[in-house]
């Protein structure tokens, strides 16, 4: 049992970890531009794909590096012809758009890497178990995932709380018309973070690529969980954010490895039901079974109870 | 509805004839289509449009006329059709004496209940919370259809026989075509009951909450209640749909209730124009074409379709039938005459570009996809060799040749665009 609750804990800080990498941008992109972006789990895709097309030539490890740029660049430039030009529109059809676009990068990269999953590898250097306990290995390239991830929290904290850029990235976020009348670009700075966002999800799609697949698929997987990560933290909050992050990491995880029913508990509470009746699905119900659809009971809790989310200031 | 048409008065004046015009004129074009495409496929085409004819115009109930956006409407649309598919199986079983063409109605109503169950705490807001929410309960359903297999039959879905019912005059709905008239006359009167609900003040108050919700609460609605009842109505509407959708594909899968689905119909709605009560249709009837027709020529349809989606949304928001609204002045001052030849001095180049765009982009879907070693493809009838060079010199020329001449023709279309639609006084002044 704690080998379970042990390796389940280390695997629930890795997934959370990494859709923290995902929802910070996420949710500072909505904080500025008021938008939900759906296409920011394309763009975790993208740079999965990109960094396996760059690992085929030169390596790894250079992908680590120039597929979040492109991924960024390229979200930049959504943010400068696409966004900001369907902004005169209004705000749904900026939500219609990004929805517009999640469902065209999916099939512009079906179109160019096709519908099979891609093998895409970890590095050699990375495979093998840092350190078995009781039995179980514990992969290296899983350490690797967590190193990365928090190197970047800590990186990002730093930018937002310690540097000049920072103090105008906060202030665009709160008064961005006083912020350009100060003279700083705010249209540039939106651009910028945008385009940061879009690269920390392609950062996140390139260590996560390797450990849950590189397949067009993959940002449909995440997608929408991140969305729940960003309400239920509380839009616009980057501590609410890291908090449901490791949240929903952690109850996925536990919930797939903590294997008990319904059935069980009415054991436990003597109940015996009868396992031809209609509801019987409901009785064999098991944690494994509900886990996938856990975070989203969650975002409807949360929305109607408390809309603010855990540590959101203002409604979404 | 009699009130409706007192309070506007210019439509109570408007001849009767007028009014119902374009009714007698949908339910004779129903009636004939299916004599004038008569071969299996246009007639399952049809039915198909059908079906989505009603769940994107009870999206847009919504969309377009609550100012909701939706991200889980399939729900609504999947639940019904499950239902029906469930009441069938029972006619056949004889738990139920009923006939089939009434099914529908209970795939309404089990809308009609998850409507107001889940509109009851959903539609407090509308914009992003809303938004969300439907997200939310959508991949839920979606989820748990897999997970309640007794309901929803897990990943094989529900099947059921549409045959086995009582049979009425005859018609026990073995062929596509009294499948046909089932759906269009559903359609029909469902188009009819979603139009008159429009023109109802609880549509108009519907309006009135998507543009200003504060006035509309100033003056005396409740914006929940008011989004409520729509809400409601809505998912009335694409439970019937899917009712119609279990009976004519005698299948219903999880497929039908997930994020897919959802987004489809929001596709629908959209790029025919959510702002005009006829967009969805226009939109349900695009896109089924599009579905049905180019999947039949090219792999990549979903590709185009996607990108149609992407530029509707940047370029046209109004969506298709905004494009046919433009063009009302123009035809209203018989000024239609002066674009067809800028039309067609324009159209010519940007159908050449579209040519060399596509032929590129399956030539490169080609050379991705075919077995190793075959080179050789047809593309519109002709065939050629995709490892020459030769025809990617030929689609790149196309494709740059139209581009360039597209944009030497954009002043004289611009030109004779703003002499059509130029005031007539003004017009007055300078010709005479």
């Amino acid at each position: 049992m704690s080998e379970l609750l042990f390796f389940s804990l280390l695997n629930g800080i890795v997934t959370g970890l990494l859709l923290f990498m995902l929802a910070s941008g996420l949710t500072l992109i909505f904080s500025m531009m008021g938008v939900l972006n759906f296409a920011h789990a394309s763009f975790y895709m993208l740079g999965a794909y990109f960094a396996y097309t760059i690992s085929l030539y030169v390596g790894f490890w250079l992908g680590l590096i120039l597929a979040p740029l492109l991924v960024g660049v390229l979200g930049a430039l959504v943010e400068r012809y696409g966004l900001r030009y369907v902004h005169r529109w209004g705000h749904v059809a900026e939500l219609i758009f990004t929805f517009g676009l999640a469902f065209l990068i999916e099939e512009v990269v079906q179109f160019i890497w096709g519908k099979e999953t891609k093998a895409y590898h970890e590095p050699e250097i990375l495979q093998f178990s840092l350190f078995t306990f009781f039995g179980q290995d514990f992969p290296a390239y899983k350490a690797f995932m967590l190193l990365v991830s928090i190197a970047i929290f800590i990186v990002l904290l730093l930018i937002l709380t310690r540097s000049r850029i920072g103090l105008i990235i906060q202030a665009a976020i709160t008064h961005p018309n006083m912020t350009a009348m100060l003279g700083h670009n705010v249209p540039l700075v939106f651009m910028g973070v945008f385009g940061v966002g879009c690269a920390l999800a392609g950062l996140a799609g390139v260590i996560a690529g390797p450990a849950l697949g590189t397949f067009p698929g993959m940002a449909v997987v995440l997608g929408s969980i991140v969305f729940v990560i960003v309400v239920v933290g509380g839009l616009g909050s980057l501590t609410g954010a890291f908090v449901a992050s490791l949240l929903i990491g952690l109850l996925q995880t536990f919930a797939i490895a903590l294997d008990y029913s319904v059935s069980d508990l009415l054991a436990v509470l003597n109940i015996s039901v009868d396992a031809e009746s209609a509801l019987r699905d409901l009785w064999a119900l098991s944690l494994p079974q509900v886990a996938p659809i856990l975070p989203y009971l969650l975002l409807v809790l949360i929305l109607i109870f408390r809309p603010t989310g855990l540590f959101g200031k203002r409604e979404t | 509805m009699t009130d409706t048409t007192h309070l506007n008065g210019g439509e109570a004046t408007a001849p009767l004839v007028k009014r119902l015009g374009p009714w007698i004129g949908l339910a004779a074009l129903l009636v004939v289509l299916p004599m004038i495409f008569s071969t299996n496929s246009a007639i399952y085409t049809m039915n198909l449009m059908g079906i989505f004819v009603v769940f994107a115009l009870s999206y847009n109930m919504l969309l377009g006329q609550g100012g909701m956006l939706s991200f889980g409407h399939a729900v609504y649309f999947g639940l019904g059709g499950f239902m029906s598919m469930h009441l069938v199986n029972y006619i056949e079983e004889e738990i139920f004496v009923l006939p089939i063409f009434l099914v529908p109605i209970f795939g309404g109503l089990i809308g009609l209940v998850f409507g107001v169950i889940i509109g009851s705490f959903s539609t407090r807001r509308a914009g992003t919370v809303f938004a969300m929410i439907s997200l939310g309960i959508g991949e839920l359903m979606a989820a748990s259809s897999l997970i309640f297999v007794a309901f929803f039959g897990g990943e094989e879905g529900v099947s059921g026989d549409r045959t086995m019912g009582p049979n009425i005059l005859g018609v026990d709905f073995a062929q596509d075509i009294e499948v046909y008239y089932l759906i269009a006359a559903w359609a029909f009167v469902t188009i009819l009951l979603m139009y008159l609900f429009s023109r109802t003040p609880m549509g108009r108050m519907a309006n009135a909450v998507r543009d200003n919700e504060e006035r509309a609460e100033f003056i005396g609605y409740s914006q929940r209640k008011v989004r409520f009842i729509s809400f409601c109505a809505s998912g009335f509407f694409a439970g019937i749909a899917g009712g119609l959708f279990a009976i004519n594909f005698e299948i219903v899968t999880e497929e039908n209730l997930n994020a897919m689905t959802s987004g489809v119909v929001l596709l629908m709605a959209y790029i025919g124009g959510v702002g005009f009560f006829i967009g969805p249709i226009i939109g349900a009837v695009v896109f089924t074409l599009l579905q049905t027709l180019l999947s039949n020529y090219t792999e990549i349809w979903q590709l185009y379709v996607g990108v149609l989606f992407v530029l509707t949304v940047m370029y046209v928001p109004q969506g298709l039938t905004g494009i046919l609204a433009m063009h009302g002045p123009a035809f209203r001052m018989q000024r239609l005459g002066i674009l067809v030849v800028p039309y067609i001095r324009a159209g010519l180049p940007t159908a050449l570009m579209l040519c060399g765009i596509i032929g590129f982009l399956e030539m490169i879907h080609h050379l991705r996809a075919a077995a190793v070693g075959e080179t050789g493809m047809s593309l519109a009838g002709i065939e050629f060799d995709t490892h020459a060079v030769m025809p990617w010199v030929v689609v790149v020329l196309m494709g740059s040749v139209g581009a360039f001449l597209t944009k030497t023709q954009m002043p004289q279309l611009r030109e004779a665009w703003d002499q059509a639609n130029a005031p007539l006084a003004s017009d007055k002044g300078v010709t005479s």
